[in-house]
């Protein structure tokens, strides 16, 4: 099956700063793929390339199977079928919803309101709303009308550039349900950037961590936090807790090969680290510190041999500051 | 926002500050009151039988052409260079953005002179629309290209990617939200237009201005002069409530917006040759014309003379003018731009209001009003300098206004409560506190006052005490009697003044964005 985006070996630099080095990324058809990365590796950047708002020094673009960016190509925006929704929405002020969703439809069309209830309803707003101005909806209608601006003409590819980063707590999460039961009823190909990895963990299909301007690694979100392929992505998409570890005998495998005696460095999650007053406890350790978190506790340890970790507990189990507890690690190493 | 009450005094409103606005107000009124007191006076039947003639019907059309199609030329001549400037790769972008203000520089009745005296049969309709053209499209090109700049280059890329190609998105994104900014440029010009005296008087184009004076000057104070006014008010005040239907139909929600990127210029690739021609073209119109006529008066004249006496006192008379006039006009605004700001209400919005209507009032309804008004109740300031002042005070308030209501608005109030708190009182704090932190904004507004004031010719004309001689009177009389080697100096002196002024116009227009 062609992807619903290919982007093959991508460069782009700003003055003698290079931004995208020679990235690679497959997006399947009707999936959303999460391209998550700290600030300011690039991801925005890649956005703007896909969309056409920019040109690449080297690299092609491809959607839906149409070549849209290559050598001697650029296709400008307006005929590449995408949706673009930013951090801040960008509702056209001078516009009503009604006026934003249909702004991307044929005269005949805006004229008869095509298909904005429809549209409405997709993205969890009442029709009502049609006729408000942009400045009377919440930041997060305002986002979800931004996403069916973006549906309304039936684009092949739909690029959210940070859309919930602008958003309170509790907005955030509202409206990154309705985006995403919005964009999965309407099966289009989807790419979301963000720093968020929280967000990408929860609400994508695939994932894929951009680091210094090219995919370090690209996947099923489960795959990825569990499998990350070196520290840095592991640290990046959630908290990591490092062990010493020594090898009496024998090897260990890792993705960089075979690790054979001498000492190193495994790393589990916290969640792994489980407090118990078992007898099956791997060793037993003396609580330091408590942060309470409401729904889960982190409890830093120390271990014998000075060595300090941080299991993570239901809230409601928590030891106090100085007990002596049992540690069991569970699961398999990072 | 929140309305305080003074603490110390009980009073909603300083007493002192109110009635010190309310005075500005009554002042600010005078010549509207005036053109009503005189209809009323002359009845119904005289209005008709002064205004109901072929005349009257020559000048109406006259004006009202001239004001449709200048004011249309303006708008395209104004967006056009805006947009190649803004939002283009034409390169040298610093340079043409000095360029393309600096027309505000050389007063219109200048630029036509120069016009006259190298196309003398240049005259009529389209040499009066052409040159106040060239003189006035600055009042559309600033804030367009403000509001070009300030707009977030990701609703065109949206628009794009929505599948909208370039020029229908720039009649659907762009012009709708740059459009209040046209319409106040549009406003502008054509109050100018209305108001225009020196330019279409040299260009022998009559409109109900020119009238009015020729009428004033021969039958001085003639109720016929006056209902030619009162035709010209009400002509103000269609494109007033022109301007605020045509604005109250765009809505633009105010959305916040996040951290605006530079946009992206659009590439002009082999229309960069013509756009850079275009634009220099209209450098060499409206500036290179001009300027270049005073140079080759001042080298080729016959009549080209240099009285140093006279230079320096046109030249000192024209600045302590300005300076009075600045200075008056900021004292006079200030107390009713802090209430407007500070103590927002139905009536102090009502006060602030009508001190932008002597703006919007011809130069020479002013001026006619004030003598009439001067000679009935204070005899004693006809023809005095405080009679000017007056008159440019009422004419240039609302320059000064803008600029004090700007920087009030950015100074907490929190401030003068922590000086109260100090134990400073209210007066105090307003010298102490307020004032100082107003400064920039006092004296922008200043600057632009006296801008104005340095090139204003109509009520000069008709209020100067006798033998005061300005450097636009002198440079008009000279002109008038064709003796242009004589008049250049004047114009070079005004020019010289006025520029810095009109550079910090430009420099406004752009601080307005953020």
């Amino acid at each position: 099956m062609t992807p619903g985006l290919r982007v093959v070996g991508l460069r782009r630099s700003y003055g003698t700063t290079p931004v995208l080095n020679g990235l690679d990324l497959d997006v399947p058809t009707g999936a959303l793929t999460a391209v998550v990365g700290p600030s300011g590796c690039g991801k925005t950047t890649l956005l703007r390339l896909v969309a056409g708002f920019d040109r690449p020094q080297a690299g092609t673009v491809t959607i839906g199977g149409r070549a849209v960016t290559g050598p001697g190509l650029l296709v400008p925006p307006e005929r590449r079928r995408i949706g673009y929704v930013t951090q801040d929405g960008n509702l056209f002020p001078h516009l009503t919803v009604a006026g934003n969703i249909t702004f991307g439809l044929p005269r005949r069309m805006r004229r008869a309101r095509h298909r904005v209830d429809e549209l409405l309803e997709l993205v969890g707003l009442e029709p009502a709303y049609a006729d408000r101005r942009p400045d009377a909806l919440s930041g997060g209608q305002q986002q979800r009308v931004a996403l069916a601006r973006a549906l309304a003409p039936g684009p092949d590819l739909v690029l959210l550039d940070e859309p919930f980063s602008s958003l309170d707590a509790g907005l955030r999460a509202s409206t990154r349900h309705a985006v995403v039961d919005a964009l999965a009823a309407s099966g289009t190909t989807t790419v979301l950037v963000t720093h968020d990895q929280a967000e990408a963990l929860s609400s994508a299909d695939r994932l894929a961590v951009m680091r210094d301007g090219v995919i370090v690694q690209e996947g099923r979100p489960v795959d990825l936090y569990h499998r990350p392929t070196d520290r840095g992505v592991a640290a990046f998409l959630g908290e990591v807790v490092d062990l010493p570890a020594g090898f009496a005998s024998g090897s260990a495998p890792t993705p960089r090969g075979a690790l054979r005696n001498g000492t190193a460095s495994i790393a589990v999650r916290p969640e792994q680290v489980v407090l118990t007053d078992a007898a099956d406890a791997d060793v037993s350790a003396e609580v330091l510190q408590i942060d309470f978190f409401g729904a889960y506790t982190e409890v830093r340890l120390r271990a014998p041999g000075g060595i300090v970790l941080t299991a993570r507990c239901p809230g409601h189990l928590a030891p106090a500051v100085g007990d002596r507890v049992g540690v069991l690690l569970t699961g398999s190493p990072l | 926002m929140i309305s305080r009450v003074a603490a110390s005094t009980g009073f909603r409103y300083p007493p002192l500050r109110l009635a010190v606005a309310l005075a500005v107000a009554a002042l600010t009124a005078v010549p509207l009151l005036y053109v009503l007191a005189t209809a009323i006076a002359v009845g119904p039947a005289g209005v008709v039988e002064l205004l109901w003639r072929p005349r009257v019907a020559d000048l109406l059309r006259n004006t009202v052409v001239l004001v449709l199609l200048g004011t249309s030329a303006c708008m395209v001549v104004g967006i056009g260079a805006a947009w190649l400037v803004e939002r283009t790769t034409l390169p040298g972008r610093p340079v043409w953005t000095g360029l393309m203000a600096a027309p505000l520089a050389v007063p219109a009745f200048v630029n036509s002179v120069g016009w006259y005296s190298v196309l003398p049969r240049f005259d009529g309709l389209s040499a009066a629309v052409t040159v106040t053209t060239l003189s006035y499209y600055p009042l559309v090109y600033l804030p367009v290209a403000a509001a070009l700049r300030g707009i977030d280059p990701a609703f065109e890329e949206l628009s794009r990617s929505l599948g909208v190609g370039p020029w229908r998105t720039f009649a659907r994104v762009v012009l709708p939200q740059v459009r209040p900014a046209l319409l106040g440029g549009a406003l502008l010009v054509g109050l100018h237009l209305l108001a225009e005296f020196g330019a279409l008087q040299a260009l022998r184009f009559d409109t109900f201005t020119t009238a009015i004076y020729d009428q004033f000057q021969s039958t001085f104070n003639g109720a016929g002069a006056t209902m030619l006014a009162g035709v010209l008010v009400v002509l103000c005040l269609v494109l007033l409530a022109g301007e605020a239907w045509a604005v109250g139909h765009v809505r633009i929600s105010r959305i916040g917006s996040g951290a605006v990127r530079p946009a992206a210029p659009q590439r002009l690739g082999a229309g960069t040759v013509p756009a850079a021609g275009a634009l220099a073209l209209l450098a060499v119109l409206a500036l290179g014309v001009p300027l270049g006529c005073l140079a080759s008066w001042l080298v080729t004249s016959t009549s080209v003379a240099f009285p140093l006496v006279e230079l320096t006192s046109t030249t000192a008379a024209s600045l302590g003018l300005g300076i009075l006039g600045a200075l008056a006009t900021s004292a006079l605004a200030l107390p009713v731009a802090w209430l407007a700001v500070r103590r927002r209400s139905t009536l102090t919005t009502v006060i602030e209001r009508v001190t932008y209507v002597g703006n919007s009032l011809p130069g020479i309804v002013v001026a006619l009003a004030l003598i009439t008004a001067g000679i009935r109740f204070v005899p004693a300031l006809y023809q005095t300098t405080a009679m000017l002042i007056t008159a440019y005070a009422v004419l240039f308030m609302p320059r000064a206004m803008v600029s004090l209501r700007a920087t009030l608005a950015q100074i907490p109030p929190d401030l003068d409560d922590v000086a109260r708190s100090l134990g400073v009182g209210p007066a105090d704090v307003l010298a102490r506190v307020t004032v100082p932190l107003m400064a920039r904004g006092v004296g922008t507004g200043a600057a632009l006052v006296f801008l104005a004031v340095v090139t204003e010719l109509t009520s000069t004309l008709l209020l100067a005490p006798i033998g005061t001689q300005t450097l636009a009177t002198r440079f008009w009389s000279e002109s008038s009697a064709l003796h242009y080697g004589a008049a250049a100096p004047y114009a070079l002196l005004m020019i010289v003044l006025s520029a810095p002024g009109a550079y910090l116009l430009t420099r406004r227009s752009r601080q307005a964005v953020s």
